[in-house]
């Protein structure tokens, strides 16, 4: 694994900015727990704990006017590109005002303007997806970087190998980062693949690939920016790996039973990316813990605020489901028995969740 | 008298007791060994059988599916789970193009199953929700079956094993724990392309499969009770092939058919279905025949929008009244 770096190219306010956006991530997704357990969220919940450094060090390598796409353990680089808590909260709760109006799920979302395109849960179609999107900056001559996120699992799919190969042959300006968190919901990296490591798929590319510590944050930004400048330059396609792990199940209702025994608690013990970054911030980047403290409560503060806003907002109207499929007609009418309903039922009713796993063990 | 079990237990029997009778029968998918599959399916089998029989394989659905009809030509009978049967899309090349043609333009049997939670009610949003089945019953060479009972499920998935070619076998995942039913002793299997009288009716018949099939039985016991319709529901079970002679049976009972599924409309198999009636029913018709469908809409996220989406019992209701007072 390659050593961090000396992060020389960052002010200190960006230094700091760093644990901002990696301590939102985490104190957001804990609210997010809670108001799962108050069954305010509609459905499963996708946490990325231990897995904040990689997400926002590689999205801070961007500059505004790129573009990302994010997987589901990606929402520190959404929240870097600009999403905001609020939304977050909205779109998990089904809210009328959310990003997707209800629409899609968790993180599933986007916005071009902030830069980042929603994924789907199919794994890998984002791949060739970026590829057009970073295409359509050559064609134009856009100073533009495109940066997709796969996770080791994405990487088995048809979609990953078609999208990444079409775009190293056109050259397109993009980043395909591999998070290798060590588990495609239950499957190990080693059912996964017989490659040693992610980045040996590169050379069947033709591209460059660079491997460095997802968990520690300014490595994750060092190692994507040099990729990033190299596409920015005219260098094509590049794989990053960022290696971590993935500290949760695949969903909160995920029991991990499939992890040997201490794994999960060895790395919260001795690699967590926060507890890493705060000693380094407060070590050799001699920063004060107030500075620390400052923003924790800044992140507190923010996620409080954003909380009592999502929750003021109400369910979207059954109508809405009707509309936005196409862009003409805007609208599809009802089926004739909907003529003159409101709503078909009574009570919406909320099943039982996705999973098996309740507290106290499987069902 | 055995206990009751539940839609998805029933169909981890069938597993269980296929692969005890054939050696021939193994299991591909995600995440369906160790840990016994996303909804619990697979639960304990890997550790019967094995990891030669349970492989857990990478995310790659195009390569398990092929790797199927590969094994299936060599007399293996391999049966394949998407962890969604959304994610079946991502194999509908190697289905449509390589499985359901091998027999006819190659001699090359694919006796494999192909099998996944489907459909909605669940609050899964666009990709974890779907009723991808129309797309499939408009390929020769597919079989599709699509039950609603727990007896159905097991039984027709020890027949989907047992068929000499491909079966989609589609498992509607609001109804894994909700429903739950006593299984006949020893082995029973179910036939594939014969349909079920759900309830028995002379006014008006409801021709449905899975989920719906409550929300027939349901309207029916509404419009029994409080509008003294008598509704028939006809279970197909099996969509590919139809039971045509089931359905025109019903037709000529009740003279009033209403078709009612989940899935999208425009394109949805009850199109099928009417067009069917039309040809070889039509004059004992005393009504057209009428569809309750979800709305041609991607299945959303929020409980309003996607109750609004699907069909409810009150569409059901609605319908059948229209019907009756032809």
């Amino acid at each position: 694994m390659a050593a961090a770096g000396h992060p020389s190219g960052l002010s200190r306010e960006r230094q700091l900015e760093l644990y901002y956006w990696m301590r939102l991530t985490r104190t957001l997704e804990e609210r997010l727990v809670a108001l799962y357990r108050q069954t305010k969220v509609v459905g499963g919940l996708f946490r990325s704990l231990g897995q904040e450094a990689d997400a926002v060090g590689s999205a801070f390598a961007l500059e505004r006017r790129d573009i990302l796409s994010p997987l589901i353990r990606n929402l520190g680089s959404m929240l870097v590109k600009g999403a905001t808590p609020v939304e977050i909260l909205k779109q998990y709760m089904a809210k009328a005002d959310s990003p997707t109006r209800g629409r899609e799920l968790n993180i599933h979302f986007g916005d071009t303007e902030r830069g980042f395109i929603g994924q789907i849960s199919p794994l890998g179609d984002m791949v060739p997806v970026m590829a057009g999107v970073t295409l359509s900056f050559r064609m134009r001559g856009e100073d533009r970087v495109g940066l997709v996120y796969v996770g080791d699992g994405a990487t088995s799919t048809g979609a990953f190998h078609e999208g990444i190969n079409f775009a190293a042959v056109q050259r397109c300006p993009l980043v395909v980062v591999v998070e290798n968190n060590g588990y495609a919901y239950s499957t190990p990296t080693s059912k996964q693949t017989l490659a040693k490591q992610f980045i040996d798929k590169a050379i069947g590319y033709g591209i460059p690939g660079e491997r460095a510590d997802g968990n520690d944050v300014i490595a994750s930004y060092e190692v994507t920016r040099r990729a990033v400048d190299r596409a920015r330059a005219g260098g094509g396609v590049s794989l990053v790996e960022l290696v971590t792990y993935r500290r949760k199940g695949h969903a909160e209702h995920d029991n991990q039973s499939y992890v040997p025994d201490g794994e999960i608690e060895r790395w919260e013990k001795d690699n967590d990316p926060i507890t890493r970054y705060i000693d380094r911030l407060q070590g050799e980047l001699k920063f004060k813990v107030a500075d620390v403290e400052q923003v924790d409560a800044r992140v507190r503060a923010e996620v409080d605020a954003a909380t009592d806003e999502a929750e003021r907002s109400g369910p979207p109207e059954a109508l809405d489901a009707l509309v936005g499929i196409y862009a003409d007609p805007p609208r599809e009418q009802p089926l004739w028995y909907r003529q003159d309903v409101a709503s078909a039922v009574d009570a919406h009713e909320r099943p039982e969740g996705w999973g098996t796993w309740q507290e106290g063990g499987r069902k | 008298m055995t206990a009751e079990i539940t839609y998805l237990e029933a169909i981890r029997e069938a597993l269980f007791e296929e692969m005890e009778r054939d050696a021939n029968v193994f299991m591909l998918g995600e995440d369906i060994g160790a840990y016994g599959g996303a909804f619990k399916v697979t639960d304990g089998l890997m550790a019967k059988f094995g990891e030669q029989r349970v492989i857990d394989s990478p995310i790659s659905e195009i390569g398990i599916v092929g790797a199927a009809a590969g094994a299936a030509h060599m007399g293996m009978r391999p049966v394949v789970e998407m962890q969604f049967i959304d994610f079946i899309a991502n194999a509908y090349d190697m289905l449509t193009n390589y499985v359901a043609t091998a027999r006819y333009r190659a001699f090359l049997p694919c006796p494999m199953v192909v099998r996944g939670p489907s459909g909605g009610y669940v609050r899964g949003g666009p990709f974890h929700s779907q009723n991808p089945e129309a797309g499939f019953i408009h390929t020769p060479g597919l079989k599709v079956v699509y039950p609603s009972t727990a007896e159905d499920a097991k039984g027709l998935m020890k027949s989907a094993i047992r068929d000499d070619d491909c079966v989609l076998f589609f498992e509607h995942k609001y109804l894994y724990r909700r429903i739950k039913g006593v299984m006949p002793e020893g082995d029973v299997t179910v036939p594939i392309g014969v349909a079920r009288v759900a309830r028995e009716g002379k006014d008006v018949s409801i021709i449905t499969y899975a989920a719906t099939v409550y929300k027939a039985l349901e309207a029916a016991e509404l419009l029994a009770t409080e509008h003294g319709i008598s509704v028939e529901v006809i279970d197909l079970r099996t969509l590919a092939p139809l039971d045509d002679e089931a359905i025109e049976k019903t037709v000529r009972k009740t003279n009033r058919v209403l078709v009612l599924h989940e899935d999208t409309r425009t394109g949805g198999i009850a199109g099928e279905i009417t067009a069917r009636i039309n040809e070889t029913c039509f004059e004992w018709l005393d009504a057209p025949v009428l569809r309750v469908t979800a709305h041609d809409v991607p299945l959303p996220y929020a409980p309003p929008l996607e109750d609004f989406v699907l069909p409810q019992v009150s569409d059901v209701v609605r319908a059948v009244r229209r019907l009756a007072a032809y």
